[in-house]
């Protein structure tokens, strides 16, 4: 979206972002020139952000079946079946755009799109992750922006009523200038509760549910979110939406009970592209035609123009198709709930999407031509120029040093200590379900009344995709997967969040083409199903791509739920800790080790292992329902996954004989199990004992000890010392 | 005994408080705040949320609705009326409990628990309790913290109506063991019969092990021993 | 030298805080009540005699600060 002082003279399609190609094909399918209304819709859905361009033709590539799966990509969220008639759905989006421009608002409204395309599905959302990058928190610019953030998910999140089960964070200067703010919602539902977006039959009615709508957020979550960054973009600030937790509870309340009562044929979100999508995809899905009349639209404000009204991101809407004799039960529901409740279109044969605006025509175009021909890219491509050097350039050792001086700058660092700071500002409790909470590797839910669980991690890791795109992208599916397995789940589904750069940069592409290899070789390895996902392209400031940036979110799943789920406070002394899973790989490459100690960041990471890597998941699993502590090895290697079970069990240990290294180095699929003596079954995979709890310090043996008390203190002091 | 839960707009807690009333024994139904009568309930619960969003003030607009006229008549007549969190604020603002809750001392929300010592057993939310026992029970709020005039105050600490402090693991009081900056430590207050009593931590997140505490169970069997008690006299 | 700062939504921006309260008071029967608007009021107290210069200091402060020019518009008075 050009800025430039001449933008008055161009052409208006370019001023929508749109290309003189692109307007061509337009054209070509209306067979005139496009209204204004008309070139507005057009533009907004055909935006990277809505129309998916330059990546749809790679994520085909992405297994996504599997006999559990009963909604797969494309929907507006994934579903997967639990049994016993209950399914759980899963979406994860992006707002990093927005959340830069009004972090509070951003990450708000955020919170409220995901929450939205749950329950469009019929299912109620029962809880939230957050999986956020920022810049490095030392800087004055970028603490705006976390606690902004994190204050606006937990305003939102906390006040709409769906607990937020924490996330993950990450700091980069790579992000300063383009924080990433991501967001995962998880639903729970009845099989005969399942609610599609098609509108079938003639005659049906389009009924716009919630908030009315205002200039806000026009064009904002897909323009915003299909253009770089420049100097510029202050201008975009009118595009911000404003949030009301308040009106989306008695939305979730309204629609789960239009569910519930059968009252509903169909219904959508009004997210991105607003009126626009939720008409046309509602009538393309059931392969019908709707007749809209935007005066029947409840507006904010006075003379907004036809394509204002049809692009408008504001907040907290819904569009049901219902028939027209339920429509006075309808009515009746939204009142109950005061929520707004208008007739705005009608259901008809032969695909074409009309729509009025004070007694004239301002759009009458193909319904699926805004959707289905949609441009699509094939993107060159181009091995970046970086990588040989920075692989060349790693290390396979870590020089030796001061046990204590390495402990405590690594668990001092944002991204590895006490993240309590973000999650005790998120409700984290509601409707009864937390067994394991955040400040543990995965989150576990239960499933009240039954004896299923649910548990879900969220893992990204830009600087290790940045040096290995491919590697880096198995490994995140790999260490989410072991993070859901020391819960007690089997990994049962993947969504994924796909941030990356400008797509129109040949090595960009390389990175985004490699990390779907990469996942797809994870997910075909662990036989999981990716059920939907999300792309973010232009994550680029001033010429300055992110990292490339995926963020896995798994879901797992138990039944039946551990007896006593694994928690990392349960360590007691006298307890013996056993290493699981293959020994020293030296694997430095994006370790935190280098990057808090050395200050580099280079090397190649150690690639995932098909055979050994799902065993070692398979073994977690199973050690979940008999052992008091496991816990994955992941950011900060062993030395910090030690740390983490003795400051949370509030107990020191003592480890026999680990090699320098081998305390740093981050090689994956390995966990550490704590457990009384002679409790540890035969394995299948590698384990080895290799201490005992007990004490009052971290004993590493030859490498020296560091006190507990010390190591606490500056573990909870990480982000506080920071933020204050 | 039959426990009215009342559902606001932007309430939230209601199904857990109808869950954990459950499982300790008691008959708890969903009630809109619309109703205008609560014929055949014996008590009644404010569970916790954002009733109207918390706009302008926290419970402010919570006051006005339909129910809220039979609320007040129970609570007249000295049937158990327990507010948690969110319904603590709103007793507070209907003025069926004095003071008010305003924002947390660090200005952030705080979801997590606390030890809260038992300072009175003369009422429905601590009947079942022996006062100094230590309980660890979640907090889950912005507006948590508790202020009233020294007169009042001093009025509460002389009359029992102070119910809990929030406390440290040992049970002792003290600025550091106080998350919100509550005026005395005071987690809980009653009215002058004791059937009227609002609390900010969730007593209906803690009655099941699986979720790490049952200390919230005592609480919540006061309001039928407390209701029992009234009606007959020792 | 006093000013007070009021900081208000921008106009055309949603106000839940206010439009849930506009109707509160028509459910209280003041049907009369059009819009209700939700804002913020700051007053400062500034050392010097200068007071053009320090209502010029104190725009600055509400447009680097005090207000959010995203999404608030913002008025500087004299208290005094």
């Amino acid at each position: 979206m050009s800025q430039a002082p001449s933008a008055a003279a161009e052409p208006a399609h370019r001023q929508l972002g749109m290309t003189d190609d692109e307007y061509h094909s337009v054209v070509g399918i209306l067979g005139r020139e496009p209204r204004p209304a008309e070139l507005a819709m057009y533009s907004v859905m055909w935006s990277e952000h809505c129309s998916y361009k330059s990546s749809r033709m790679h994520l085909g590539r992405l297994p996504s079946s599997a006999p559990w799966v009963v909604v797969g990509p494309g929907e507006n969220a994934g579903v997967v079946d639990l049994g016993d008639g209950w399914l759980a759905a899963l979406r994860i989006e992006s707002h990093n755009h927005p959340s830069f421009v009004e972090p509070y608002q951003g990450a708000a409204t955020g919170v409220g799109g995901i929450l939205r395309d749950i329950f469009t599905m019929g299912a109620r959302p029962i809880a939230v992750w957050d999986p956020l990058r920022f810049g490095d928190l030392d800087d004055a610019p970028n603490r705006y922006l976390f606690g902004g953030v994190v204050s606006g998910i937990a305003g939102y999140g906390n006040a709409v009523g769906v607990p937020t089960l924490g996330g993950e964070v990450e700091f980069a200067d790579r992000y300063a200038a383009n924080p990433l703010v991501n967001v995962m919602a998880l639903g729970l539902l009845r099989r005969d509760q399942l609610v599609l977006s098609a509108a079938s039959g003639a005659g049906n009615i389009a009924v716009l549910l919630g908030a009315a709508t205002g200039r806000d957020g026009i064009g904002g979550a897909s323009i915003l979110a299909s253009a770089s960054f420049d100097e510029e973009s202050g201008s975009k600030r009118p595009s911000v939406q404003v949030g009301d937790p308040f009106e989306e509870k008695r939305l979730i309340e309204a629609c789960l009970e239009l569910f519930g009562r059968g009252l509903v044929v169909g219904i959508q979100d009004l997210g991105a592209a607003g009126i626009s999508c939720a008409t046309s995809e509602s009538a393309a899905n059931g392969g019908m035609g709707m007749d809209v009349d935007l005066d029947s639209v409840p507006v904010r404000e006075d003379g907004m123009t036809a394509g204002e009204i049809l692009m408008s991101e504001s907040q907290e809407r819904m569009l049901a198709i219902v028939e027209p004799e339920a429509l006075p039960e309808v009515v009746a529901v939204a009142d109950k709930w005061e929520v707004n409740a208008s007739v705005i279109g009608t259901v008809t044969e032969g695909g074409t999407l009309r729509v009025h605006r004070h007694g004239e025509v301002v759009a009458e175009l193909p319904a699926a031509s805004l959707s289905e021909d949609a441009p699509k890219y094939d993107r060159e491509v181009a091995r970046p120029g970086y990588l040989d050097e920075l692989w060349a350039a790693g290390i396979t050792e870590a020089a030796p040093g001061d046990t204590a001086e390495v402990l405590l700058a690594l668990l001092d660092d944002p991204a590895l200590g006490d993240r309590s700071w973000i999650y005790q500002q998120y409700d984290h409790q509601l409707f009864l379900n937390t067994v394991v909470e955040p400040g543990h590797d995965g989150s576990l839910l239960r499933i009240k009344g039954t004896d299923k669980a649910l548990a879900v991690s969220t893992d990204g890791d830009g600087r290790r995709c940045y040096l290995d795109p491919r590697r880096g992208a198995a490994r995140l599916v790999m260490e989410s997967a072991l993070n859901v397995a020391v819960t007690g789940t089997r990994p049962y589904a993947v969504v994924d969040n796909l941030n990356f750069g400008n797509p129109e940069k040949p090595e960009i592409m390389w990175q985004f083409i490699e990390t779907i290899a990469g996942m797809t070789e994870a997910c075909e390895q662990l036989e999981i199903p990716v059920i939907g996902g999300n792309v973010s392209f232009y994550n680029e400031t001033a010429g300055v791509d992110i990292y490339p940036s995926p963020v896995v979110g798994m879901l797992g799943f138990a039944d039946p739920m551990p007896p006593a789920p694994p928690r990392l406070d349960r360590a007691a002394s006298g307890m013996e800790i056993w290493l699981i899973g293959p020994r020293d790989v030296a694997d430095f490459a994006a370790s935190a080790y280098s990057r808090v100690v050395l200050g580099r960041l280079d090397g190649r990471p150690a690639p995932t292992d098909p055979e050994l890597g799902p065993a070692v998941i398979a073994t977690a699993t199973g050690l979940a329902h008999l052992l008091p502590v496991l816990h994955d090895i992941s950011s900060g290697g062993l030395g910090v996954a030690l740390a983490e079970i003795a400051i949370a069990s509030g107990i020191g240990l003592a480890i026999d004989d680990i090699g320098w290294s081998e305390l740093w180095s981050e090689g994956p699929h390995r966990f550490l199990a704590v457990a009384e003596p002679g409790t540890l079954p035969p394995l299948e995979v590698p384990a080895k004992r290799i201490g005992l709890m007990g004490g009052a310090s971290l004993d590493f043996g030859r490498h020296g000890a560091v006190d507990l008390t010390t190591a606490t203190r500056e573990w909870r002091a990480a982000i506080p010392r920071r933020m204050s | 005994m039959k426990v009215a839960v009342v559902v606001f707009p932007g309430t939230n807690c209601e199904y857990d408080v109808v869950h954990a009333l459950g499982l300790i024994g008691m008959d708890a139904e969903l009630v809109f705040h619309q109703e205008t009568k609560l014929s055949g309930f014996d008590a009644v619960v404010l569970p916790g949320g954002f009733a109207h969003g918390d706009y302008l003030r926290t419970g402010a607009i919570a006051r006005f609705p339909p129910v809220m006229g039979p609320v007040t008549a129970m609570a007249a007549a000295g049937a158990p009326v327990i507010g948690i969190c969110n319904g603590f604020q709103v007793l507070c603002e209907a003025g069926l409990l004095p003071g008010a809750l305003v924002a947390n001392r660090d200005l952030s929300f705080i979801c997590k628990p606390v030890h809260l010592r038992v300072e009175s057993a003369r009422s429905a939310l601590t009947a079942a309790v022996a006062p100094g026992a230590v309980l660890r029970i979640p907090l889950n709020s912005y507006e948590g913290n508790y202020v009233a005039t020294a007169e009042t105050v001093g009025a509460l600490e002389a009359n029992g109506q102070v119910l809990l402090r929030y406390c440290d693991g040992s049970g002792a009081v003290s600025e550091s063991a106080n998350p919100n900056g509550s005026m005395g430590n005071i987690a809980g207050i009653c009215n002058g019969a004791g059937n009227v009593a609002g609390l900010m931590p969730h007593p209906e997140r803690a009655v099941e092990a699986v979720l790490g505490s049952t200390d919230g169970i005592s609480l919540l069997q006061s309001i039928p021993m407390f209701a029992a008690l009234v009606a007959n006299p020792r | 030298m006093k000013f007070r700062i009021d900081i208000r939504r921008k106009e055309g921006l949603a106000d839940p805080e206010g439009m849930t309260t506009h109707k509160a008071l028509h459910n209280l029967g003041y049907t009369e009540v059009t819009a209700a608007h939700f804002g913020r009021t700051i007053y400062l107290e500034i050392e010097g005699t200068d007071a053009a210069a320090a209502a010029a200091e104190v725009e600055t402060m509400c447009r680097q600060l005090l207000a959010n020019p995203v999404i608030e518009d913002f008025e500087i008075g004299v208290v005094g």
